[in-house]
């Protein structure tokens, strides 16, 4: 059964189509790599699944979950770090959907905190202000909140950008525990070492797809070539859809 | 010597007592908004609602003379419609919120000022700019009083939503449509706020109570209760203390409040413990882990 199905899906900026007529299913409880050259559309497909961008055409529909049941770990989180919050603040919201805006954190929440900092290694980290966090301690922290929204459907966008192989390796513990859990889990990744060591499938977009399947027959110099000059085709001026002759 | 310096005038004029309560009233319900605005970096949004609600209560002043209700109204529906506007050009097009705020704002400031000059300029209206807490009547003070309560208490029950929409909107979003929600609850408190501090302070003072003391605040403690009390005690004090120079000194006693206030700033500035210029200059040993 499929979690997530693109269907001619088109999303874009300002009527630029990013994602163009993209025709694809993710499988329930699949792992997923999201590849692609800059400006291929990877964020932007995820920003389409999450809602927070309409279609231009076409339209994505879920199987078996709604948007509720989504996590999104966008790839610059405009969290304020200045903010004054301490580590076990930030990583209780995810709680939110249990607790809402004024519900109780009550033993069994605070608990689930405790046992979601401990997964990311950060016992000990839950009084610090999130000001004082590095870069990978403040994505593990954010792991931590992903693990307590408890979603099943986990969309990551490039998590593992500018972060030490230690805190990498870790994250990626919790990524293939998601997997091991029957959640669906698509991240975009640039290291394709990593997509073909953790990653059993993977999607090559370059604003059309390019190929979907099993890594080690998407992932292969060809397709790279053909995503590459699909990008470099959709640079020059743009065209009416579908109504140019040109 | 002391009771006469600091209790005799509240003892002895009911004035005095008045103008304390509406103070106090206002120190209550807007620094708290005011720490909020400092904390989504909005403090010159409170500056730009109170030009915003000015053109409203000169109407108001217009249509009903020197009327409690009617500019009351007058400022909350001229500042709502400003907040209202400017969120929602923001939300639904490419313009930052600052900027929409800022053509509002102007938009409100030029039209309230065009009122007033084609109906003639007027010395009463100067109340409305800087205030008349020596004049509190019962019905100010009852308005005053319940907008600190209604203000606070809305504060207590939209703290989660309000806290996570100032440190990670894009998160609320994504769980919540909350967003939305709040934003324009929380700017309606600044309105309200500055709607009551401008008949004790007036409208360009009122801002200097409710962001003063929050900037303040910062300076001496780093969780976000810590800034809610430090603020809000630090606002009450400024209030007694400009009162009582007003009194003893015969000054205006909306700017001798908002000043005794700015000192409190200053000086935070210099002694404050946390990140204050001589917590940074001098050596301390940090901490093992």
């Amino acid at each position: 059964m499929a979690a997530l199905s693109f269907q001619d899906l088109t999303l874009g900026y300002d009527r630029h189509p990013a994602v163009h007529q993209l025709e694809t299913e993710i499988a329930d409880g699949s792992l997923t790599a999201i590849v692609g050259p800059n400006g291929a559309g990877k964020s932007t497909l995820l920003k389409g699944v999450t809602g927070a961008l309409s279609p231009l055409a076409g339209h994505v529909s879920f199987g078996g979950i709604t948007r509720e049941d989504i996590a999104y770990l966008p790839q610059q989180s405009d969290i304020d770090r200045s903010f004054p919050m301490s580590v076990v603040d930030l990583v209780a919201m995810g709680l939110w959907h249990e607790i809402g805006a004024f519900g109780w954190l009550g033993r069994s929440g605070g608990r689930r905190i405790d046992a979601a900092l401990a997964a990311v290694g950060l016992t000990g980290f839950e009084k610090r202000p999130i000001g004082s966090l590095s870069g990978g301690q403040m994505q593990r922290v954010l792991f931590a909140r992903l693990l307590l929204q408890d979603a099943k459907l986990v969309l990551l966008d490039e998590p593992f950008s500018a972060i030490d192989a230690r805190t990498m390796a870790d994250l990626l513990g919790v990524v293939r525990s998601w997997h091991g859990e029957g959640r669906t889990v698509i991240a975009v990744l640039h290291d394709h070492e990593t997509v073909r060591a953790h990653f059993p499938r993977t999607l090559m977009l370059a604003r059309e797809l390019v190929a979907h399947g099993p890594t080690g027959q998407v992932l292969t110099p060809e397709n790279h070539a053909r995503a590459r000059a699909m990008c470099e085709a959709c640079a020059s001026t743009p065209h009416i859809c579908g109504k140019s002759a040109a | 010597m002391i009771w006469d310096a600091l209790f005799l005038p509240f003892a002895e004029f009911g004035f005095m007592r008045r103008a304390l309560l509406g103070c106090l009233a206002i120190s209550v319900g807007s620094t708290p908004v005011g720490v909020f605005l400092m904390l989504r970096r909005m403090s010159l949004t409170g500056d730009a609602m109170a030009h915003a609600i000015l053109p409203g209560a000169a109407i108001g002043y217009l249509v009903s003379g020197l009327s409690l209700g009617a500019m009351t109204i007058g400022g909350l529906v001229a500042g709502m419609v400003v907040a209202l506007a400017s969120g929602l050009v923001s939300r639904a097009t490419a313009l930052k919120e600052d900027a929409s705020l800022a053509a509002f704002y102007l938009i409100s400031l030029a039209l309230g000022v065009l009122i007033v000059s084609t109906r003639g300029s007027n010395v009463d209206l100067m109340h409305v700019l800087f205030g008349t807490v020596l004049a509190l009547d019962n019905a100010a003070l009852i308005l005053l009083c319940s907008i600190a309560s209604l203000s606070v208490l809305t504060l207590a029950l939209l703290f989660r939503p309000l806290v996570l929409e100032c440190a990670d909107p894009q998160f609320l979003r994504s769980v919540s449509k909350l967003s939305a929600v709040t934003h324009f609850v929380f700017l309606s408190l600044v309105v309200m706020n500055l709607v009551a501090g401008f008949h004790a302070l007036g409208t360009l003072m009122a801002v200097g109570i409710m962001i003063l003391p929050a900037a303040a605040a910062r300076f001496w403690t780093t969780g976000i209760g810590g800034l809610l009390m430090v603020s809000a005690l630090i606002a009450a004090v400024s209030c007694v203390a400009g009162l009582l120079l007003s009194y003893h000194y015969s000054l205006p006693s909306g700017p001798a409040i908002i000043l005794v206030a700015g000192i409190a700033y200053g000086a935070s500035v210099f002694i404050g413990p946390v990140g204050g210029l001589l917590a940074q200059a001098l050596p301390r040993r940090h901490f093992k882990t």
